[in-house]
């Protein structure tokens, strides 16, 4: 069948057919390679990678730049406040928004049009980086690990991706918990929780991402505070500290130790540390967050 | 939903005892509300009330009434200052250039990879093409930093190898490159991502369509043109629209990463700016200003792109 209709192909349709194999192989070959070649120097002698031509296999293999930063305590304990920022920060992210989510899908909750618009208004309405600045500071949030989860607790769109996924069950599974004596918040929890999950693992994917992938924060209240310092920030700093933006970063020891064995490799090492948990979670949420990002967009 | 509502209210004749009727009856979900309300009202609402701070000479620790007022002075500091302009036109240029090529490839990305017959394949490419996504600015900033390098840089080796090229650009430490390198590396980390939208509108499209169009004699180019893009088209109004309204997130992330000294005239935001001139500095309602102009660069944008796709489409956002 399929011989037949290649063999029926005019040329057009087959040059069509070249063009469009011959972009899909330079789109991948472009997003993967640069991967794999960070990937292949973090595992490469370092004084070996200075000389250059390495691309996707290390030609010296060796561990010993992954030792070397793992010596570094800057990494374990930016390690430890990554896992348990994305941890209560997805968490904390996902209840309130799931339970925002439901109050504006009950269409006789009375609050509704003020909530919804309050809410959707946050989307526009910003202060700008001062303000914010001053705020976080003003409320004695500088230098605490409550700055990386309270300021970006609910996110509106998130609690309309959800809320669209909430309208589309039928309302007389909450009728008929009621007539059993359930309040509103057994409903919440005991029916509409469960029967959300798939919008739940997308929004949890999405809050995972962003607390993992974070550093601003880090960069603007907690800079100076060696116990809230997260994986993000100590890759930033080191990356930063290499280029000529040096008198960009507030250096520290680690920096500069870094700085003086082959950045090169180790800097490929902290890269591959900070971007293994992602790859390791995002295949097995892609079918999840497909359909999340298209329900979404559809209905905002 | 809305319908119901109004056909309700007619009947309100003590709206006072109605309402706090019903709300006893909806006390949960008021308490499940309330809380977001007031976190809303202090982290987004209250930091434009911070705006008064441009107006006035603001010393940390004192009140807010017994900061000195000293009006536009500021404002008029700023429009003095030649950085400003400078930060002004990159941000016009990167948002710019951001929306276009961040709008149209993915497009045709997603065209391109409907047209791939081999599932498996496929699926494959998908997969490759969502994971810059899912890395941090810092991540991609390291890794576009070590692409464009002099020194064993992969773009240098090929174009060196190609013999287009006869020795090593430096891309990082060219200014008049910088914008393109921003506008490249966000097309890198995110067409993949932003696909996933027109490929589920693609695959919605019937089948018989394109069977009908075969059977008539059309080419793959032509169903593309005349089945595929049309059979789109609703879903690229709503993304265009979309990334209109992003516009007013411009930020600083990419530019504060990728940028540096050597091409600083070209990567500095008003986000940056602010950054760098307000807080570095602690000229805090200096800052404040330039962070008041950048929302109204940010609207200005906003109803510009929206007056242009208003007049070729006939739609409108606001």
């Amino acid at each position: 069948m399929l011989i037949k209709k290649l063999a029926a192909a005019s040329w057009s349709d087959r040059i069509f057919d070249l063009v469009v194999y011959a972009a899909i192989t330079v789109v991948t070959i472009a997003t993967l390679y640069p991967f794999l070649n960070v990937l292949a120097i973090s595992f490469n002698d370092s004084t070996d990678s200075i000389k250059g031509g390495i691309t996707v296999y290390p030609r010296m293999f060796t561990f010993k730049n992954y030792e070397t930063i793992f010596a570094f305590s800057g990494l374990i304990t930016g390690f430890k406040i990554s896992v348990l920022r994305t941890l209560i920060g997805t968490l904390l992210g996902l209840i309130s928004a799931s339970m925002l989510a439901f109050t504006l899908s009950r269409s006789d909750f009375q609050g509704r049009k003020f909530v919804s618009t309050f809410l959707a208004l946050t989307m526009y309405v910003s202060g700008g980086l001062i303000p914010f600045y001053i705020l976080i500071k003003n409320l004695h949030m500088m230098g605490t690990f409550s700055v990386y989860v309270l300021p970006g607790l609910v996110s509106a769109f998130n609690v309309f991706v959800i809320r669209s996924f909430i309208d589309g069950l039928p309302y007389a599974l909450q009728e008929s918990a009621k007539l059993d004596g359930a309040n509103d918040f057994t409903i919440y929890w005991r029916v509409i929780l469960p029967l959300t999950k798939p919008a739940l693992a997308t929004i949890a994917l999405f809050l995972a991402v962003g607390q993992w992938n974070a550093w601003i924060d880090t960069y603007l209240y907690n800079g100076s505070n060696d116990a809230l310092t997260t994986l993000q920030f100590e890759l930033m700093k080191v990356i930063q500290s290499t280029t000529t933006n040096a008198d960009n970063f507030r250096g520290r020891n680690m920096v500069e130790v870094m700085a003086q064995i082959s950045p090169e490799s180790v800097k490929m090492a902290i890269t591959i540390v900070v971007t293994v948990p992602i790859l390791i979670v995002y295949p097995f949420l892609q079918r999840y967050f497909v359909k999340g990002m298209t329900l979404g967009s559809v209905k905002s | 939903m809305k319908a119901i509502t109004t056909t309700v209210k007619p009947e309100l004749k003590k709206p006072g005892s109605r309402f706090w009727a019903k709300f006893r009856q909806q006390k949960y979900l008021y308490m499940m509300a309330v809380p977001f309300v007031l976190w809303a009202f202090v982290f987004s609402y209250l930091p434009l009330w911070g705006w008064m701070m441009a107006f006035q000479k603001y010393k940390p620790g004192k009140s807010f009434f017994e900061q000195k007022w000293v009006g536009l002075q500021y404002f008029r500091e700023l429009f003095q200052d030649e950085q400003f302009f400078n930060a002004l036109r990159n941000t016009l240029a990167m948002s710019v250039m951001g929306l276009l090529a961040g709008f149209i490839i993915p497009i045709i990305f997603a065209i391109l990879l409907n047209e791939v017959r081999l599932q498996v394949l496929k699926r494959f490419v998908q997969t490759v093409s969502y994971l810059p996504h899912f890395v941090s600015w810092v991540v991609a900033a390291g890794i576009i930093t070590k692409m464009l390098s002099t020194d064993n840089g992969a773009v240098n080796d090929l174009l060196l190898s190609l013999h287009i090229i006869s020795e090593p650009i430096q891309f990082m430490a060219k200014g008049n490159l910088f914008w393109g390198i921003v506008t490249a590396s966000d097309v890198w980390k995110e067409t993949g991502w932003n696909t996933i939208i027109y490929l589920a509108a693609i695959s919605g499209i019937g089948p018989e369509l394109y069977e009908a169009a075969r059977v008539d004699g059309a080419s793959r180019l032509q169903q593309v043109r005349n089945i595929t893009l049309p059979g789109i088209r609703a879903t690229i109004v709503i993304l265009l629209i979309i990334s209109i309204g992003h516009l007013i997130s411009i930020g600083f992330e990419k530019q504060f990463l990728l940028g540096n000294n050597l091409v600083r005239d070209y990567s500095q935001t008003l986000d940056l700016y602010a950054l760098n001139y307000g807080l570095g500095m602690g000229r805090f309602s200096f800052g404040t200003a330039i962070n008041i102009f950048n929302s109204v660069v940010s609207v200005i944008l906003l109803f510009t792109a929206n007056g242009i796709f208003k007049k070729i489409t006939k739609e409108s956002i606001i």
